[in-house]
Parts: structure tokens; sequence; C-alpha cells
């Protein structure tokens, strides 16, 4: 009992992790059957976010709040991220709608454009053209309509563009001269340190939970119910389901899907910035955290079905409880006296590299039988 | 699309081929030997460049897994060259099994003490692992992104794979060859490159010609029926299962060869050539140079791999950030490549933009606008 309860654990905390990971993932497939491999880096920025997050709170104006840096850096890391995803959408997935092989391809570049620039810009500097970014990019949207409708509003967007990147060099310097890790250019990993209350472990019918998988899990949970309500409460949520079902239909009845998707694609980039404060606790942060998820994540939204949020969630967590069934041998210590040949490919099996081998060969086998995934989306079209 | 509109003339492409192969004939005299070296790799790696263009540029299937076929070839050949010049190590197996107390060459490996097995082993084991790859994802007409996902799965299921296994084929740590022997030479050696040099620019030929044979006719017209409207071809009678098979694992074969020469000649194969960069750089190899342009894609390698030397050998820290340029810049600016703009209407239309030739008055825009259709 113990140890299946462990096991699920294990299996719960993995599958959370891939669940938030490729929850952003899965909405923006699911509306604009675009794959973004830049996701991977977008929860980098999370993760990075979360470090200059924790840094700052190390000031001494800041520090009598340390404790609560980590939910601050998740809000942080939706807003970072979400606004490098929406620049993204408005400079080069837009013009590529349609060709998702292309999309793939520019995502790519990206993504290398991303972790270089990780790499060698200080990441006070960095800070500062994400908020130059932000001030830039929704300023002009907070103006009353009369100003959206003067005929001058391109100058007025123009000026308060160049109010934005004065206040991000201003930001950038001011965090680069008061907290000297950031403000040099560095390859190396970096280390989130969690918080006092979330170190330690917590005890549940007799078994040990390390707090920090604890956190991811409930993160998981407030993104999926979050996401649940604002899609299928909202009416933004309606829209964006409208978008998903048919576009053009959508289009025909004055929903703007030019918003709609920019907002799809700003939520789905949030929620891998959330994702990377998750990973961050799990371990170090380098400009390749990413990397190591985006496969996986992109496993989860096969299996799942595209456009379907149960699918997602489903799929995360078989694949997490797999992962660690397969991976830590456990089979083997629940029927201890299996017949040789067997136990024999258990253990080959046990480690995580070739966990995912088998996991992955599990994968295709079951798109054999179910080739659009475990929810498929209704309707009768040759190309879907 | 207006692929391969203009042909060469004849005078223009018997010169052509006459300053080609001068050149290859003297490329081991005028170049020092690292850069030929160099050359040599590059030129291999742009047989693979053939087989991506084969299967996106014609087909349309966009495979981020190349590598696993690249590297496999690369490990068949390499393997060859550890047995036969293993001699002298106890057991007579390769030094490194020795290391994980491995006694017994791994029964798969056995066959590869014949040279003719590892010959045709090299091209034809890449390519029943890609059809076998592929027929299970086209089999349920799994295409589009869901193809390139699996395929970067399967890549990286691959790499896992070879990187975890010590004891079959040293785990991550890969094969050397640059000190084992052929026919009594070492193959790191100046003379033993110099052949090798040469043996891949004469396969590099080959393999265009084939590819070319390959997209010539009717078998050529059906990829690219496939790569523009997938379900008429299915509808008129074809089965586009196989045809896709067939393009997959010639392209996984062509990877094998590639694989093998650019193994031999970079001196090791090593899970590194399964990671995921390395295989999606393989499209952009193709996509600079010109999908749907066979040349184009020999030439994207060759160039882009020259400039990718140069540019780290000078400024290491900016070659990522001028490749995720690229990436940018050939999708949203030139679709067809650099020979594709070219052949098609690219230089024209430059010089109209400065005035310098008249424009036509047609409706040139009728068959772009045929992009957005796809839309659903």
């Amino acid at each position: 009992m113990e140890l299946l309860l462990d096991s699920l654990f294990n299996g719960v905390a993995i599958g959370s992790v891939l669940l938030v990971a490729a929850l952003g993932l899965a909405i923006v497939f699911g509306l604009m059957g675009v794959i973004n491999l830049a996701h991977g880096e977008l929860m980098m920025l999370g993760a990075y976010t979360t470090y200059v997050t924790q840094l700052i709170f190390k000031l001494p104006i800041l520090k009598p709040f340390y404790n609560s840096y980590i939910i601050v850096s998740i809000f942080l890391a939706f807003i970072v991220s979400g606004v490098v995803g929406i620049l993204l959408e408005k400079t080069i997935i837009r013009k590529l709608y349609g060709s998702p092989l292309e999309t793939l391809l520019a995502t790519w570049g990206v993504s290398l454009i991303l972790q270089q620039f990780v790499r060698s810009v200080p990441l006070a500097y960095g800070t500062g053209l994400v908020i130059s970014l932000l001030i830039g990019l929704f300023l002009p949207t907070t103006f009353p309509s009369k100003i959206k409708e003067s005929i001058n509003f391109k100058y007025i967007k123009f000026s308060s563009w160049i109010f934005a990147t004065l206040t991000g060099v201003l930001t950038g310097s001011l965090i680069s001269s008061s907290v000297s890790k950031l403000s040099r250019a560095s390859a190396r990993n970096v280390d989130v340190t969690a918080p006092s209350w979330m170190r330690g472990q917590v005890e549940i019918i007799g078994t040990a939970f390390p707090k920090t998988r604890l956190m991811i899990i409930v993160i998981t949970l407030i993104s999926v119910i979050a996401i649940t309500l604002f899609l299928n409460q909202s009416a933004w949520g309606m829209r964006i389901r409208a978008v998903t079902q048919n576009r053009q239909m959508s289009d025909c009845l004055g929903i703007s899907t030019e918003k709609v998707d920019i907002i799809t694609f700003g939520i789905g980039s949030g929620l891998a910035g959330v994702a990377g404060v998750a990973v961050s606790l799990l371990g170090s942060v380098g400009p390749n955290v990413g990397g190591n998820y985006i496969v996986g994540c992109f496993m989860v939204v096969v299996l799942g079905g595209v456009g379907n949020l149960l699918g997602t969630v489903l799929a995360s967590f078989g694949i997490g409880i797999m992962t660690d069934l397969i991976g830590a041998g456990r089979l083997l210590s629940i029927w201890p006296d299996m017949p040789l040949p067997l136990s024999n490919t258990i253990n080959f099996f046990a480690t995580t590299s070739m966990a995912r081998v088998m996991i992955f060969a599990l994968i295709v086998i079951f798109l054999q039988f179910k080739p659009t995934g475990l929810f498929p989306q209704k309707g009768r079209m040759v190309e879907n | 699309m207006s692929l391969n509109k203009i042909k060469f003339d004849k005078k223009i492409a018997l010169s052509f081929w006459i300053i080609i192969i001068a050149l290859i004939i003297a490329a081991p005299t005028i170049l020092p030997v690292f850069r030929l070296n160099l050359l040599g790799r590059y030129l291999s790696l742009s047989i693979v460049a053939l087989g991506v263009d084969l299967i996106w540029g014609y087909t349309g299937l966009l495979s981020l897994g190349q590598g696993i076929f690249f590297a496999l070839g690369g490990y068949c050949a390499a393997m060859y060259l550890q047995i036969t010049s293993s001699s002298e190590f106890p057991n007579n197996i390769p030094e490194f099994f020795a290391l994980y107390g491995v006694e017994k060459l791994p029964f798969f490996w056995e066959p590869f003490r014949s040279p003719f097995f590892t010959f045709f082993a090299i091209w034809i084991i890449p390519a029943l692992v890609a059809g076998l790859i592929g027929f299970l994802v086209f089999r349920n007409r799994i295409k589009g992104v869901y193809f390139s996902i699996l395929t970067q799965a399967s890549l990286l299921v691959f790499f896992n794979f070879f990187n975890g296994q010590q004891k079959l084929i040293n785990g991550t740590n890969g094969l050397k060859t640059d000190v084992t022997q052929l026919f009594g030479q070492m193959v790191g050696s100046e003379s033993m490159q110099r052949i090798f040099f040469w043996i891949t620019a004469i396969l590099v030929i080959a393999a265009w010609f084939f590819a070319k044979w390959v997209v010539k006719g009717r078998f050529g017209n059906i990829l690219i029926g496939i790569r523009d409207d997938e379900p008429r071809v299915r509808f008129t009678g074809y089965n586009p299962v196989i045809f896709k098979t067939i393009i997959f694992s010639i392209a996984g074969g062509l990877a094998g060869i590639s694989g093998a020469l650019y193994t031999v000649q970079s001196g090791i194969v090593s899970p590194q050539f399964m990671t995921v960069p390395f295989s999606i750089e393989m499209v952009i190899w193709v996509a600079v140079g010109g999908r749907g342009t066979l040349l184009g894609a020999i030439l994207g390698a060759v160039f882009i791999n020259y400039a990718k030397s140069l540019v780290s050998e000078a400024l290491p820290a900016s070659w990522m950030f001028i490749q995720g340029g690229l990436f940018i810049l050939v999708v949203t600016a030139l679709p067809e490549g650099v020979l594709g703009w070219i052949q098609g209407d690219g230089p024209r239309n430059l010089l109209q933009r400065f005035g310098l030739k008249r424009k036509i008055e047609t409706y040139p825009s009728l068959e772009v606008n045929n992009k957005e259709g796809n839309n659903e």
C-alpha cells in the first residue's frame, strides 16, 4: 500500500510537471495548429524569471518578504513568457498561419536565439528588455478609445515605445548596479533555492513527500483549474473555443480572430513561464533547461488529442505514472518473484533514459490503434 | 510552384561539370589537410541533405529524425573498423568492451566482421529502420506536424538508447575510427583522408543523379502530388503510404551513407549525431539552399556548414544568433530557398523593385494566393 502510494505520488509529481508544461502547448496547438518549438525556451525564461526574482528579493528593501518570492515569481514568469510569446506571435507566427511546418522551423530559430540570448546578455538587461516590451506593447492598449481612434495615435504609440525603452534601460542598469550576480552574462547554470517554508517533507499516511513536489502539484492544479474556468466561463474563453472549432465561421460572426490568436498565444506562453517556475524548483536552471521537457510535452499533446484539456491531463499523468513505474523498476518490488526473463527485461528498462525508450514505444503502439489520441476531435474531414 | 523552371543550357551544364570535376581533383593539392577534411565532411553531409530534400522538398514530410539514420550508418562503419583492427586486444574484440567486462562480441555485431556485409549494412539498415518507422506512422495517416513530432521523439529515443548502452556500443563515448586500420592503413592518416574525400565527392555526385532519377517521371510526380494534395492522390487510386514509406527509407539509406562517410572523416561516431539540434540543422541546409531543388540541398549543406565553421572560429557566440536568424529569415522571406529564388521569379522581382526591369502585366498573384486557401 505504502509502495503503491509512493509510486502514485512520484508518478503524479512527474506528470504534473509535464502537465503544466504541456498545458500551454496544448492550447496553442489546439487553437492554431501551431507547433511552438520555442515553448521549451519560454519555460526557460520562466525559470530564469524565478532566479532573477529570488535575487531581487534578497535586496534589503524586499528582504522581509523574501519567503513569498516564489508566489510573486509565478505571476512574473507568466507575464514575462506571455509578453515574449505575444511578441513572437505578432512578428513571426502571424505571417505563417496555414503552414505549420514553416512555423515549426521559425520557432526553432527563435528558440536558438533565446538560448543564446540568455547566455550572452546579462540577465539584468534582459529584465530591462522584457520590461520595455511589456510597457511598449500594453501601454497603448490602455489609452481611452478616444485617443486610440485619433489620427495621431501612431505618434502616441511611437512615443510610448520611447518611454518604454527608457524605462527598460533604467531598470536594467538599476538592477545590474544593485545585484552584482545579474550584471554579467554567464552560460553557467544557476540555482534557485526554495524558501524555507518549502523545504523539507510532509508526512501523509506514513509516507514522506518533499514539499517542493507538493508545491508543483499545487501550481499545476491551480493552472488547470484557472485555465478551465477561463475557457469555459469567460467571454474570451468562449471566443477562443469558437475559433478552435471553426476559424472561418467565427471570423464571419464578428469574432476578432486576430485578437483571439494573440490572447491564446499569450496565455499559452504564459503557462510555459509558470511551468518554468515549477522546473526551476526541481533542478538547476540553464539555457537548455526547456529542451529536456519539450519532447515529453509534445508526446502528451499527441497522446491526449488536440484541443482537449481532459486528454492532456490524462495523458500527462499517464506518462508520469508509467515513467515512474518503468524507470524505477517498481513492478519488480510489487511482484518480487516474477519469472527471470521478465524481471531481466524490467531491469533493462529501469533507468530514466531507457524508461523513455519504453514509453515512446508504448505511445507508438497506442497510436496504431488510436491515431488521433485519446480524445480525437469530432468531425468529418478528409484532412484534420 | 515554379520548380526547375529554367533549364540550364547544355553548354553551361558541361562547363559546370568540368569545373566541378576539376575542383574535386585539385582540391587535395590546393587545400590544407584541415580544410580538405572539413570540405569532405560537409560534402558527406550534403548526401543526408539530399535525402531531406527528397522527403521534405518533394514529398512534404518534414522529418526531424534524420539523425537516427545518419548515426546508424556511422555506427555500422565505425564498428566494422573497430572489429577489423582489434586483433591485438584481448578476446579479439574492440578495446572498449574490456572496460565494461564484456568478453564476447554481442551477437548483432558478429556479421560486421565481414566487409561485404558492412558495405550493405551501412545503407540497408538505416533504410530498413526508416521504412519501419515510416510505415508505422504513415499507415495511420499521421502527417504534417504530427509526423515531425514523432520523428523527433524517435530521435530522442534512439539517442537515449545509444547513450545508455555502454556494454553494446560504448554509450556516450561513441566509437572512434581514426586510429583504426583499413587495408593496412590508418583511417586517420592523410592519404586515407584524401581517398575518403574523393570517395565522398563521387558518392555525392552519384547520390545527386540517383535523387534526380527518383524525382523524375511518374514516381516523382506522385511524390509532388502527395506534397501538394495528398487526399487527391489517394482518391485517384494511389496508395500514398507505399510511396511515402519508400521515399522515407530512401532518405534513410542516403542518411546512412552520409553518416558513414562523415564518421570516417571526423574520426568518431557518438550519440551526439542523434541530438535534436543536429537533425533540425539538416532541414535548414535544405531550406536555405532551396527545397525542391536537389542542387540547392547540396550547396546549402556545404555552404552553411562552411559558414558555420568560419563564424564559429571568429565569433563563437554569434553562430547561434545567425543560425536562429537564418531559420526565421528563410521561412518568412525566402520560402523557396536561395536556388529556388534564383530559378523562380526572384531576380526579376528584385530588378523590378529598383525599376531596372519592366513589370509583366499578368496575375502572378493567382499562384501565390493558393497558399492561404490551405488554412483549413
